[in-house]
């Protein structure tokens, strides 16, 4: 690990995780895991099949809860959320964390705008005055819907979906779902994208397209990126940060360039001599 | 003998149909009057010789002053006439909306049946069974309402919800309650008993919120259950298995339709003779207020923030969550919405009978209204408003079967047979048409022309 000099990230951090420690029965499957998010960054997190790193993605998301350990999300000036107490539609809603999901969870049976639409429920339930305003056709509904169709829109343009925006979700192409589900958690506004394995089942081509899109998305909307990554191009490529687990434990955290040469890391993928296991072993 | 040839023929058409699957199935031309495949020079003859057979079975029936062949000739002649009929309409206008044109007939029936029936009857004294054709169509019309508030629990939420009798009965033992103890009027009970049963709602949803599939439906199951048990066994109340009987007529504006009423009534008010049918007429087009009620707010509903989060729920829930919207809130809501129209169908069933009992909200009520749910498809308005025609007339047709008789002899009782009729109906349709009449999902915001989603690809809902 590479010591020496305050990183970036742990400066000015967006989300900030502290001993974070997740036992299922006698299992652990994290352990004691710290490390921060850069405001600015593109963070992601690697390490091999059980290492843990879903499990994590669950407790920042909400869907599981830590049983030890704290997760503070710093967002630009106001109260920090501690996103262990909030539930999992709070951390959307409230403290501004979207997520996407390792096997693509759209809504098959709704068109693609409605996907996008949906994603917006929160200001758009608000505007139609909880549905009972709306129905009586009283208050700005009218106005707030064209908004969102505006900015789901602009994201259809964005992920060049705007031909097939009144298809059915679970009809489009692996591929283009994937797109279709970052851009559906980007409708929620948030401060940090959280997305598991968003280039799994992506050819050559179309991870290049989502590399392109995850650094648009860092640099105009000003969101972070966190993501769980198998494929090293998209992680080595784009990431401004790399965390590796191994065993539901930290055994790296730096640039790209750091953990690529780290003999932990290295050993964690390809596997290592005996005598080799126990030098590294011995070293701090 | 002609029970034989019957069995023969439809048997040959059958085995042709789903068993022999012949170069050229002899039932291929008759599939193909459902369909838009093109036709070939054989299936004309087939038709030909089909409506040749009807012609002459007919001929026969005159002849041998037999209704048998009557009635069978008519029914192969109109199956086939009808079919070409459809078919050649489809040509000319491939284009025309016949969904629209057909709820538009549909709703243009309904709101000028009792009207049209009932001036035809009055002028040419038909000896028309009116009294009879508005109590069915009124039963009929409180099922439609039923199923369409259903359909928010069971078709757009995808809660499966096996007691919502129970929201039924609140609503009818509310307006029972408030009308015999405090004099209240159906109007003003109205309102009373829909905030009542969705309350209810609420109070059956929290237990249930973290219940899916099974359990979900099992929970329900058992609610509806101790609603009717307590109504039962409370008797200082509800007066138990008694009911509560002298639950007034809702009133025209405040004219009361009865002949004995003090003060003005309708039919001195409008200075007509009195007649019982207006009564059963102004109570037909209160149902068909309240279904259409019904059916306006759950489309509205369908188009607002909502309604997308109850069928986002239905397709996907943990979606639903990480995109921030509250679920357990909108689970209650769908409980509470589908609860009030069943409390507002319950206080109508209350007034038009006069009179409730425990033994109105069994659970094969729950069980029809979701067979209807099921039956029209899930989520879809037109589907279930005709599978409610189907289910709740069919089952009325059932009584009258002279055709029937004719085939199976006198002492044949259609009545008897009906839940083996309606269960082979069922199963027929769940083989045919294994998501409901209506499977497909229109979409509630298109940038385009949007067209229909294929019900493969909608969800139904776990829980």
């Amino acid at each position: 690990m590479s010591e020496g000099g305050a990183k970036p990230w742990d400066t000015d951090p967006i989300l900030r995780v502290e001993h974070l420690t997740m036992r299922f029965g006698g299992l652990t499957a994290v352990d004691d895991v710290s490390f921060s998010v850069g405001r600015e960054d593109i963070t992601a997190l690697i390490g091999p099949n059980g290492a843990g790193k879903t499990t994590v993605f669950n407790c920042i998301t909400g869907f599981y809860k830590p049983t030890e350990g704290m997760l503070t999300l710093d967002a630009d000036g106001g109260d920090p959320f501690y996103l262990e107490r909030l539930s999992d539609y709070e951390i959307n809603a409230d403290a501004r964390v979207a997520r996407t999901f390792q096997n693509i969870r759209l809504f098959p049976g709704m068109t693609v705008l409605e996907n996008l639409l949906v994603a917006q429920h929160n200001v758009l339930s608000r505007a139609s005055g909880f549905s009972f305003g709306a129905i009586l056709g009283l208050g700005q509904f009218g106005r707030a819907e064209q908004d969102a169709v505006d900015l789901a829109r602009s994201w259809l343009d964005r992920i060049g979906l705007l031909p097939r925006a009144d298809e059915a979700a679970g009809g489009l192409p692996y591929g283009d779902q994937r797109r279709l589900e970052i851009a559906r958690a980007m409708c929620t506004r948030p401060k940090l994208l959280c997305l598991d394995e968003p280039a799994a089942g992506l050819n050559a081509r179309e991870s290049e397209a989502l590399n392109a899109l995850l650094q648009t998305i860092r640099e105009t909307d000003g969101t972070a990126i966190f993501l769980i990554e198998h494929d090293m191009s998209v992680v080595m490529r784009i990431s401004d940060h790399v965390i590796v687990l191994d065993y539901g434990k930290k055994i790296a955290d730096g640039t790209p360039s750091d953990v690529r040469n780290d003999p932990h890391v290295i050993a964690a993928y390809l596997g290592v001599s005996d005598e080799d296991a126990q030098a590294l072993e011995a070293r701090p | 003998m002609l029970t034989v040839v019957a069995i023969v023929f439809f048997g040959r058409l059958a085995l042709n149909l789903f068993v022999w699957q012949a170069e050229y199935p002899l039932a291929a031309p008759f599939a193909k009057l459902f369909t838009s495949e093109p036709f070939e020079r054989r299936d004309l003859v087939t038709y030909a010789v089909t409506c040749i057979f009807g012609a002459a079975w007919i001929v026969t029936g005159l002849v041998l002053e037999e209704a048998v062949y009557g009635v069978l000739g008519t029914v192969v002649l109109l199956f086939v006439g009808l079919g070409l009929l459809r078919r050649a309409i489809l040509q000319r206008f491939p284009d025309l909306p016949y969904a629209q044109i057909f709820i538009a007939c549909g709703i243009a029936f309904a709101l000028f049946f009792p009207i049209v029936s009932y001036a035809l009857e009055s002028v040419f004294h038909l000896g028309l069974p009116l009294r009879y054709w508005f109590d069915l169509s009124i039963l009929i019309l409180t099922y439609v309402m039923l199923g369409w508030g259903l359909n928010i629990v069971v078709g757009l939420a995808g809660l499966l919800d096996l007691g919502y009798v129970a929201f039924y009965a609140v609503g009818a033992y509310t307006f029972a309650l408030l009308a015999t103890h405090f004099g209240f009027g159906f109007w003003m009970c109205l309102p009373i008993a829909g905030a009542a049963a969705a309350l209810w709602g609420v109070i059956l949803g929290f237990p249930v919120l973290r219940l899916r599939g099974d359990y979900l439906a099992i929970v329900t199951l058992a609610f509806g259950e101790i609603v009717r048990i307590v109504l039962l066994n409370w008797t200082e109340v509800t007066g138990g298995p008694n009911g509560i009987a002298g639950i007034p007529k809702p009133t025209f504006f405040g004219l009361p339709f009865s002949p004995f009423a003090e003060g003005m009534t309708f039919s001195k008010f409008f200075g007509v003779p009195y007649d019982g049918l207006y009564a059963l007429i102004f109570l037909y087009y209160v149902i068909l207020v309240l279904a259409l009620l019904t059916n306006l707010v759950t489309l509205r509903l369908r188009r607002l923030p909502v309604g997308r989060a109850w069928e986002a729920m239905r397709e996907d829930e943990i979606a639903c969550r990480s995109l921030g919207i509250n679920t357990t809130l909108t689970k209650l809501s769908a409980f509470a919405t589908g609860a009030m129209f069943g409390g507002l169908a319950g206080c109508f069933f209350a007034t038009r009978q006069g009179f409730v009992s425990p033994e109105s909200f069994t659970f094969i009520e729950s069980a029809i209204i979701l067979a209807i749910v099921v039956l029209g498809g899930m989520g879809s308005q037109l589907g279930v408003a005709i599978a409610a025609v189907v289910m709740v007339g069919g089952f009325e047709a059932l009584r009258h079967t002279a055709g029937l008789q004719a085939i199976f002899g006198d002492e044949f009782d259609p009545a008897l047979y009906r839940m083996l009729l309606f269960g082979i109906a069922m199963v027929g349709i769940m083989v045919w048409r294994p998501r409901g009449l209506v499977s497909s999902r229109a979409p509630t915001i298109a940038l385009g022309d949007a067209d229909t989603i294929s019900g493969d690809l909608v969800r139904q809902g776990r829980g």
